[in-house]
């Protein structure tokens, strides 16, 4: 019983901590629609800023406090300058462009909190009071850990009242419903989102300062934090702040209670209560059935096969690519072959994120599956290699077709975070089994002798990718694309005529599956490894950002965006230390010069808007 | 300062690059030894930055003493972002761009899982430097595939004997939930169970690494009543989880045994709040006396105006036992240097190690000592050196465990 007290009050203060975390991404997305992937960055830079003030101020409960105050007012300023220098030009955008130039916006301060702050972890020295602690049924219990408890529902009622009871709350609820009516009233709505925007890394930054007393600031913080975030904000129902702590609750106390029945659990835990919460409530605990905001609505651009110039440079493309044997050497042509991978891989989720307007946050788990089965029937079974790729893609679209009647139910963000669940979920378990090698993965799975030869192997992946992406091609082109695509603009009218929307998503679904799977296949022959960071969540948000990049909306986008990334990725990080600041400043200046995606750009260029 | 360090650092490295054009043909003598170095630089910077600056140290002294066989010695180093497949990737670019005589590094033991599967498959050296996994030089070890630091069973022989001496019969472990932490407590339980059949795990905690719930994690221990505590977790888990266990009094009138914790990289983070009593694996800087270690310590401090940690004295060691690898081969080649470096020996800060000729482990030790607190930070009092050579299971035990 005594026990139970303090694990109930350990779980109290371990919500008011994700709590904390949560508050400023659901606060930002329920207003602006961002999906904030630098919300962990601001985090991080929280802690940062406020380990840089506190150990500057004498150590007195009441310096602490306005030090802690003052780190989040400096993460509220950088969230300001984000916001006027990146996001304002891109609330227009399609949707999720702002993921991809957070997501560049991590990559910078990564390693620009490098160069700040140094690689060492920079723990707060604690003075005597912060160290405090009550007894409770005889056991000790930080005074700080009952703080914070106390300071979650706080933080939560302020912000309450802020959005219900002030002009200001009521203006911003009035953006979420109706952008053009309030600005048609003459409101100043770029002031109304740096403000929001303002107020969410500020939350960020609180929650960043809060955590450094029972810890240190280190340059892991932000992807382990985001992550959390994005789950506590889906599983309370995006833009719902009650809803937020609620799921905080339910999160915090399952793990408290749940690392002492199944200590194994850590890796998972989250995510299954994730895709149980959104099995049962498709919308989140507290949140509302997602009305597209008026003045943000797009009309999708018809998608008209390629014209005669597009094909002939494609031509000439893969002509270059069929003859690289005999120009390049080994290594080249390994690159070249993983930029292959990624093309399918990229063309795989385009199919689903595109046509069948299904955001996906977890592809990587289809991939994942492709890889460990070619790598399990190769090593496992000694198949010969046609087996394990011919296995890697049937696997991925049998559990694809499994897992969809889950996910298509769902819509929006909450499918992208239950794929992502499924993601992690399938990532833990190839994580933990005996069969798949752990950690440690599968090794020694190098293609047959007849393929031992790079060129060989490189002209096989080059008839599988680039077999499969002109075959996922030509079937969103077929009657049964067009269906989907009315699926996804007008699901009613769908019906009326007499498709099955659902059935459609499914297919597609699989499809996207299947080819995923093929990329697998084909990417652990090419390795000689498969690993479970095959299945992380790096990987998927690696797809997104392929698919991003090259433009969402057009069927050259995702070739063109794997090839500019793989690319990009490669020369800088073998060019510099510095890479990750390269490629997240290379990301934010694409995403501001692209918007529409390069091979979006490139379309608008050629006046041919059709593509 | 930092700015100005870390800029000189990037610079450094950047000056390392090799020239793209590069003589094809011309005679091997004028040419520098290339060695390909991966590590995961910007996923692990903590512990890979020193290791870097204690490689860059090494191949200044070698250099500077007129280099290995009349040749410069050269490092071209990568990033591996903390990614096996772009280490594979890397791999193959060092191997057939660069024209690297033998692969080196990895942290992560996936990553040198990945490279060594790699050099497996194209007949090529590499010397893995800090990737703790056993499987690298027992289940999956292999003729091209040498490993330098102590690893997870070896960390765990160091602290057993002492721990058996506890005479503890309640144990609970914390370890990170991947394999590092998975092995080192599947080791210590196994080994400690020969020296005292009595003791007994009442709970395994298994937090997520980098995400450790420290307030729970710590009620869920306390809550087991244990009489030891061993740990496995480091970097930032190990602060949070010794604010959270210091402040709940979950030290308190009980043993604990902790893996790696006595590295400075992972002590000096815990500052004032290192609990004093701790059995650790470490490296005492500050008062290791002996020439080896302070001639290191003093030319590292002359080079970076810091003193140096458990990964910079790796990465010292790295480059010493691979020249002795080079000596010894009087070449290159990689089968001439795979005959060669079994049986090599080699001068590291911690003193001589050598190569085993029976599973390519080196005898590379560290310090078993236990934790203090001096002036405000944590230090290591009653260390003692352990040589590699006598934490190893005896040979037929590891003919049973390496296949190859």
């Amino acid at each position: 019983m005594d026990a139970f007290l303090i694990q109930l009050l350990t779980g109290l203060a371990g919500a008011s901590s994700l709590f904390l975390v949560a508050a400023g991404l659901t606060v930002i997305f329920g207003v602006t629609r961002v999906v904030n992937f630098s919300h962990g960055s601001l985090f991080m830079l929280g802690a940062y800023i406020a380990w840089s003030v506190l150990t500057r101020l004498p150590r007195e409960p009441g310096w602490h406090v306005a030090g802690v105050l003052t780190a989040a007012l400096a993460t509220a300023g950088i969230g300001v300058l984000l916001e006027m220098t990146l996001l304002r030009r891109i609330y227009r955008a399609p949707e999720l462009l702002q993921l991809l130039a957070t997501f560049g916006v991590v990559l910078m301060v990564q390693d620009l909190a490098l160069l700040i702050w140094g690689p060492d972890d920079l723990p707060l020295p604690r003075p005597p009071w912060l160290r405090g602690f009550v007894r409770i049924a005889e056991q000790q219990f930080p005074l700080y850990d009952l703080v914070l408890i106390a300071i979650a529902p706080l933080v939560l009622g302020a912000l309450w009242l802020g959005f219900t009871r002030t002009r200001w709350g009521t203006l911003v609820r009035a953006a979420t419903q109706d952008r053009d009516m309030l600005a048609a009233l003459g409101v100043d709505q770029r002031l109304l989102f740096t403000s929001v925007f303002a107020l969410g890394a500020g939350l960020a930054g609180l929650g960043g300062a809060l955590a450094l007393p029972d810890g240190s600031a280190n340059l892991q913080m932000d992807m382990a934090v985001i992550t959390d975030a994005f789950v506590v904000v889906v599983v309370g129902g995006m833009g719902s702040l009650p809803g937020a702590y609620l799921a905080a609750l339910l999160i915090a106390l399952l793990q408290t209670f749940g690392i002492v029945l199944l200590p194994k659990a850590t890796l998972v835990l989250m995510f299954v209560v994730m895709a149980l919460v959104l099995a049962v409530r498709p919308h989140g605990l507290l949140g509302r059935v997602q009305v597209p905001t008026r003045g943000e609505a797009h009309a999708y651009a018809l998608i008209r096969p390629a014209t005669p110039a597009l094909c002939a440079l494609g031509a000439v493309v893969l002509a270059l690519a069929l003859a690289a044997p005999l120009l390049v050497g080994p290594f080249w042509l390994s690159v070249l072959t993983e930029a292959l991978v990624a093309m399918l891989f990229a063309a795989s989720l385009h199919a689903m994120m595109g046509p069948g307007g299904m955001i996906n946050f977890g592809h990587a788990a289809w991939f994942g599956i492709g890889a460990y089965a070619a790598a399990l029937a190769a090593r496992g079974l000694s198949m010969p290699m046609p087996v394990g790729l011919f296995l890697g893609p049937l696997l991925a679209g049998l559990v694809a077709l499994a897992f969809g009647w889950f996910v298509v139910r769902l819509s929006g963000i909450y499918l992208a975070m239950l794929t992502l669940a499924f993601a992690q979920i399938v990532w833990a378990v190839v994580f933990q089994s005996e069969t798949t090698g752990g950690d440690n993965g599968v090794l020694g799975v190098w293609p047959d002798a007849w393929a031992h030869d790079p060129r060989v192997f490189y002209l096989l992946a080059l008839l599988l990718c680039v077999g499969g992406t002109l075959a996922l091609r030509r079937v969103l082109f077929s009657p049964f694309g067009y269906a989907l695509r009315a699926a996804r603009d007008a699901p009613e009218r769908a019906e009326a005529i007499g498709l099955f929307p659902a059935r459609l998503r499914m297919a597609a679904f699989c499809l996207a599956g299947t080819a995923a799977g093929l990329a697998g296949a084909v990417g652990a022959y090419s390795k000689g490894s498969v690993f479970p960071s095959t299945i992380s969540i790096g990987r998927s948000v690696d797809a997104l950002l392929m698919v991003l990049l090259g433009g969402v909306q057009t069927m050259a986008g995702p070739v063109v965006g794997a090839l500019a990334y793989t690319g990009l990725y490669d020369v800088l990080i073998r060019a510099t230390d510095l890479w990750r600041l390269a490629l997240g400043a290379a990301i934010v200046v694409l995403v501001l010069a692209f918007p529409q995606g390069i091979a979006g750009a490139a379309q608008h260029v050629t006046g041919d808007d059709a593509t | 300062m930092r700015l100005t360090r870390r800029t000189l650092i990037a610079g450094s490295a950047t000056l390392a690059a090799p020239a793209v054009v590069r003589a094809q043909s011309g005679t091997s003598q004028s040419e520098p030894i290339r060695i390909g170095e991966i590590n995961s630089y910007t996923a692990v910077p903590a512990f890979t930055l020193p290791y870097r600056q204690g490689w860059q140290l090494a191949v200044e002294q070698v250099n500077a003493a007129g280099g290995v066989l009349g040749r410069k010695l050269e490092v071209i180093s990568r990033d591996d972002a903390g990614r096996p497949q772009d280490a594979v990737r890397i791999a193959g670019e060092l191997v057939g761009e660069q024209k690297v005589d033998l692969l080196a590094g990895g942290f992560l033991s996936n990553v040198g899982l990945a490279i060594s599967d790699f050099a497996l498959q194209n007949r090529r050296l590499y010397v893995a430097s800090e990737p703790l996994t056993d499987a690298l030089v027992w289940e999956k070890g292999h003729r091209y595939c040498f490993r330098l630091r102590p690893s997870t069973y070896m960390q765990a022989a160091m602290l057993v004997g002492d721990a058996a001496k506890l005479k503890a019969k309640r144990w609970v472990s914390v370890a990170p939930n991947y394999e590092y932490g998975t092995s080192t407590v599947k080791w210590f339980k196994q080994l400690l169970a020969q020296q005292q059949p009595d003791a007994t795990f009442v709970t395994e905690q298994l937090p997520a690494l980098g995400r450790i719930d420290a307030g729970a994690t710590v009620a869920a221990l306390e809550a087991a009543k244990p009489e030891a505590i061993l740990n496995v977790t480091f970097g930032p888990d190990l602060t949070n989880f010794v604010r959270q266990g210091n402040t709940r009094g979950l030290f308190e009138g009980r043993s604990v045994v902790s893996v790696l914790t006595g590295e400075p990289e992972y002590l000096d983070p815990l500052g004032d709040e290192t609990p004093a009593g701790w059995l650790v694996t470490g490296y005492p800087v500050d008062s290791v006396t002996d020439p080896a270690n302070s001639a290191f310590i003093a030319a590292y401090q002359a080079k970076f105006n810091e003193t140096p940690k458990m990964g910079s004295v790796v990465g010292h060691a790295l480059i010493s036992s691979i020249v002795a690898g080079l000596l010894r081969a009087g070449g290159t080649a990689t089968e001439a240097l795979c005959d060669a470096l079994p049986g090599a020996s080699f001068d590291t800060p911690f003193g001589r190690a050598m190569w085993r000729a029976i599973d390519h482990q080196s005898t590379l030790g560290t310090y078993v000592g236990r934790t203090a607190l001096k002036g405000g930070h944590g230090t290591m009092v009653d260390w003692r050196y352990v040589d590699g050579a006598d934490a190893l299971p005896s040979n037929d035990v590891v003919r049973k465990l390496r296949p190859a």
